[in-house]
Formats: structure tokens, C-alpha cells, sequence
């Protein structure tokens, strides 16, 4: 359960249309993430059973389900950013490039995993700083080259033109899909391997939804992105690979056209077509 | 017989009055202390207060120049033990809570919080006059820092804990380690109202007399060791206030004034920086 066959890892391809593309294109297919038999508890609770999940490299993969299914718990477990809730606890087998995530060093997992919060979350700094914090805390100190990886980031995040005038002022200026976006260029500064994206845009507009849309498609060559979304028709539109979850568990996984056009869980399909959550 | 609805009236008024009363009460009595200092105090009070040395009793004039620096030295030597230690255990107890450690720190910390300043006193003349067999400056500072530590920890835990979890987060998935994150992102998140709990301490320490009578004693004259017993403006309002000399009532007088106007200079320059905003958001 979960894991993809090979034959359609090699098809992936998003699917605006509705209609699967054909298979021919041949991007990198090997898997960035994987994850086994993956348990979750917070204290006694069990917030995820045994999922199994594939993400391959240079894709984006979606993650949808009703409020409280562990779709955001398996999310922070990637960037092992779920150790510090007290009292909880994991179990299973996360793997970044075949490498064990569990015996990695913490801060170097979350150099190469970044990660983007549900509600934007800028540091009371300016936006300078803010872009400039993860590279500080990487030991850069340049000040040129900062400056040039801060007009980098802002740049890959579609921000730097209007932004460009007020680096100096505080982040907290901003609207709030600015603001997201903020964070999407602060996460990209230290060139991450990964990108989680935990709602990325529940707290946003339509607009400003569609500008981070955009801003992931402009990304998928550079790096790996899951997200967690509410949002179905978002998935729909941006995810390669989808992923349904209900009640902690992993119901199915498959590209994003098959979850939305013929899932093979009667779950999935009650859930996508609205007879639930 | 009155009806349900005449009845609620009467008690609502009632209940009303009583609330208002009980408030002027409150606002009354500050201000009847102020105004009484300004009219006694301000008598007395001229540019030889500030500069001049007490005078034997008899004798007319004379200032408290050297109680005045007195304070100010043992408040900021206090100042200088105390809010680091508050400072770090306040981090301690928000951000590394080993749950039946700090439930024992935050515990002691309340309990000190509630120690009647005289048994500090009492603490610093034992733990440090009495070996070093004099009164002293150092060991007033001693007993006023104690107080002030308790305030300081818990103020800055209560300010740390208000900083939302994600902005921790955020930091923690740049690669940033705990502590790195608490220095660089939640700290200064919090500093305005760290900072405003740290000068309400200060003020509220400068204001202590019953600590610094078994400790930094008094002093006729200028001080320049920390080892020396010293002057201060509580402990000579003390001395001054129950003396029988109607010139040294008037000086308690002045004293007094001078240590309230310092009280609430602290106080409004910590309304300034908070009122100046938290920026951070809440959640």
C-alpha cells in the first residue's frame, strides 16, 4: 500500500487537462523520500498507522484527507520537526536518499528538508534577516555573497520586485501572501533538497494562491515538494502524485490524475467526490 | 413587597457602587501618597539635597547626596547578579523543561517571590556579613538581588511562553539548533516585554529598605567600596522618618520623593517600550 510500481513512477506527469499525458517524458525518476511502516503517536494517541509512502525526486506530491487524518504528522516527520512536541514518539523507517533520517543530525536533515508553514511565519526581523537567517545559521557571513543569495532567494520566490526596495523594513509590512512567499524564498536560501509544504496557502487568498501555485511549478526542476493540502482542487492542480489520507492511515497513492479520475479505494472516491470530509 | 425586577435594579445599583467605590479607593490612595510627598517633600527639597552630606542632628541643611549614589550603586551592582541569573532561568524554565525540575525551579521561585524582604535581609547578613565581619554595599546588593531574581525568571518565562510555537518552527526547519533558535528568534520575539519585567524589578528592588538594614547599614559619607557599609535612600528614610528632629522629618520627606520619582520613571519608560508594540503576532 502506498508505494507506486515503477511503470508509473516513470509516466508521472501532472495533469491539468484531465487527461494523462503520454509517457514521454524521462526527468530523474528515482525516489528522494521513502517511507515504511511509519507509526505516530502523540502520548497514547496513534496519529499514523503503518503508513508507507514514495516521493519521487523532482515531483510534487500532494497529500490530501479530512481535518485531523495525519496528513500534517506525516509531513513533520519528515523533517523530524515533530520531536518536539513532548511525549511523542516514532517508529518505522524514513529514508532521504537511502540514507536513514532518524540516524542523520538533526540540523543537517533540516538544511536538506525545508519546510513551509500552514500560516505564514516570518521572523520579527526584516526581510533581509529573514532570508539571511538560515545562511547565518549555515556559518555564511559575507556580506556580499548574503546579499547576493538574498536577491537569489527573493527571486526564485517571485518576490525580489517588490520587495526589492524595503529589505530593511520589517517583514511583517507585508500582506500575507507576501509574507508566505517570504518564507518559501527563506526556506529556498539554504538551497534545500526538500520542500514540505504544510498549507501552504489555507491562510491566503485566491491571488495569492495562484502566485505560490505558480511559484511550484516554477520550482518542480529544482527541488522535491510534498504538500499538504485541504484544498482538492489544489492538488488536482499542482500535484503529480497524490496521496488520501483517513484516520492515520494511507487509503491510497497514485499519480494525481488516477486518485481524481479512477481511484481504486471506495474511500478515496466518497472523499473526492464529496460524500465526506 | 418589591417585584424580581425592582429588586435587580437595587442590586445591580448597588453592586455598581460598590465596585466604583472600591476602585477610587485604589486610584485615591496613590494619589494621596503622591500628593502628600510632593507637598512635604517638595518643601525640602533643593539642589543641596542632591549633592550635600547628612549633617549631625541639630544642625539645619545637609542633603543625602551620598544616599542617593549609595542607591544607585547597590541597585545596579544588584542589577548586574540578578538579571542574568533571572534572565536564564526564565529561558530555562519556558524553553528546556525538564517537567519535575522546573516545576521545582518555578515553585522555589514563587515561593521567594513571596519571601518577606526582611528574612532576605536576614539571609545576606548571615550568608555574607557575618563572615566577612562587616556591613557592606556588596552585601546589600546580595539581598536585593535575591529578590530580584525570582521576578525576573518568571517574567521572562511568561513573555517566552507567548511566543508562538511557530515561530520556534521556523527556525528549528532552517537548520537552526535550539538554542541558536532561542537566541536569535525567540528572545528577541520577547525582549521588549523581558525588558519591561527587568526595569519593574529594578524599580521595585530600588524601593527595598528592610535588606539593606542588616546589610549595607548606612554611611554619613561618600562611599567608594563595595566593602564599605553604605548610605541608601530607603534606609535613610527609615532613620530620618523616626528620629525626633523636625529637620530630618522633612528630609525622610524629600528622600521619599526623590525615590518615587525614580520608581515611576522606571515605571512609565516600561509602559514606553511596551506600549511601543509586540510585534510579533499571537497565536
Amino acid at each position: 500500500m502506498g508505494t507506486i510500481p515503477e511503470s508509473r513512477i516513470k509516466g508521472g506527469a501532472r495533469t491539468q487537462t484531465g487527461e494523462p499525458k503520454k509517457m514521454e517524458i524521462s526527468y530523474d525518476t528515482s525516489l528522494k523520500l521513502t517511507a515504511r511502516n511509519l507509526n505516530f503517536y502523540y502520548g497514547s494517541f496513534k496519529a499514523l498507522h503503518d503508513v508507507s509512502l514514495d516521493v519521487p525526486t523532482n515531483r510534487i506530491t500532494a497529500l490530501i484527507g479530512p481535518s485531523g487524518c495525519g496528513k500534517s504528522t506525516f509531513l513533520r516527520t519528515l523533517n523530524r520537526i515533530n520531536e518536539t512536541i513532548r511525549h511523542s514518539r516514532v517508529e518505522g523507517e524514513i529514508r532521504l536518499d537511502q540514507e536513514d533520517v532518524m540516524s542523520l543530525d538533526v540540523t543537517s536533515l533540516r538544511r536538506r528538508v525545508g519546510m513551509v508553514f500552514q500560516r505564514p511565519n516570518p521572523f520579527p526581523k526584516s526581510i533581509f534577516d529573514n532570508i539571511a537567517y538560515g545562511l547565518r545559521v549555515n556559518g555564511m557571513s559575507a556580506r556580499s555573497e548574503l546579499r547576493d543569495k538574498v536577491e537569489h532567494s527573493l527571486r526564485r520566490a517571485a518576490l525580489w520586485e517588490e520587495v526589492k526596495d524595503k529589505l530593511h523594513g520589517s517583514a511583517y509590512a507585508l500582506s500575507g501572501g507576501q509574507q508566505q512567499r517570504l518564507c518559501i524564498a527563506r526556506a529556498l536560501a539554504v538551497d534545500p533538497e526538500v520542500l514540505l509544504l504544510d498549507e501552504p496557502c489555507s491562510a491566503l487568498d485566491p491571488i495569492a494562491t495562484s502566485k505560490i501555485e505558480e511559484l511550484m511549478f516554477g520550482l518542480r526542476d529544482q527541488c522535491t515538494m510534498v504538500i499538504v493540502t485541504h484544498n482538492m482542487q489544489q492538488a488536482a492542480r499542482v500535484a503529480d502524485y497524490t496521496g488520501f489520507f483517513l484516520l492515520g492511515k494511507l487509503i491510497e497513492h497514485d499519480r494525481t490524475d488516477v486518485i481524481f479520475k479512477t481511484p481504486a479505494k471506495k474511500e478515496t472516491e466518497d472523499y473526492i467526490t464529496g460524500r465526506f470530509g | 413587597m418589591i417585584s424580581r425586577r425592582q429588586r435587580r435594579k437595587i442590586v445591580n445599583d448597588l453592586m455598581l457602587t460598590l465596585t466604583a467605590v472600591c476602585c477610587f479607593t485604589t486610584v485615591a490612595s496613590l494619589f494621596v501618597i503622591l500628593g502628600y510627598l510632593l507637598y512635604n517633600g517638595g518643601k525640602s527639597l533643593d539642589w543641596n539635597f542632591f549633592t550635600k552630606l547628612p549633617l549631625p542632628a541639630g544642625e539645619l541643611g545637609g542633603g543625602m547626596g551620598n544616599a542617593i549614589l549609595g542607591s544607585i550603586q547597590i541597585v545596579a551592582f544588584a542589577a548586574a547578579i540578578g538579571l542574568p541569573v533571572g534572565l536564564f532561568a526564565g529561558i530555562y524554565l519556558a524553553e528546556f523543561e525538564d517537567k519535575n525540575f522546573a516545576f521545582l525551579v518555578r515553585y522555589t521561585a514563587d515561593l521567594l517571590n513571596g519571601v518577606p524582604s526582611i528574612v532576605v535581609g536576614i539571609f545576606a547578613w548571615t550568608l555574607i556579613v557575618v563572615p566577612m565581619r562587616g556591613f557592606s554595599a556588596f552585601a546589600g546588593s546580595v539581598a536585593l538581588s535575591i529578590m530580584l531574581i525570582p521576578i525576573v525568571a518568571r517574567n521572562t518565562e511568561q513573555f517566552l511562553r507567548e511566543v508562538p510555537t511557530f515561530l520556534r518552527e521556523g527556525a528549528l526547519a532552517l537548520g537552526a539548533s535550539k538554542w541558536k533558535t532561542i537566541a536569535t528568534v525567540v528572545v528577541p520575539a520577547a525582549s521588549k516585554g523581558i525588558l519591561t519585567g527587568m526595569i519593574l524589578g529594578v524599580a521595585r528592588i530600588a524601593g527595598e529598605s528592610a535588606p539593606l538594614l542588616f546589610t549595607s547599614l548606612n554611611n554619613q559619607f561618600w562611599t567608594s567600596s563595595i566593602n564599605q557599609p553604605t548610605a541608601s535612600l530607603p534606609v535613610m528614610i527609615f532613620l530620618r522618618a523616626v528620629s525626633p528632629y523636625e529637620d530630618w522629618h522633612r528630609q525622610a520627606w524629600a528622600a521619599g520623593l526623590v525615590l518615587i520619582v525614580m520608581v515611576f520613571l522606571a515605571n512609565i519608560a516600561a509602559r514606553y517600550i511596551l506600549a511601543r508594540g509586540v510585534s510579533v503576532p499571537r497565536g
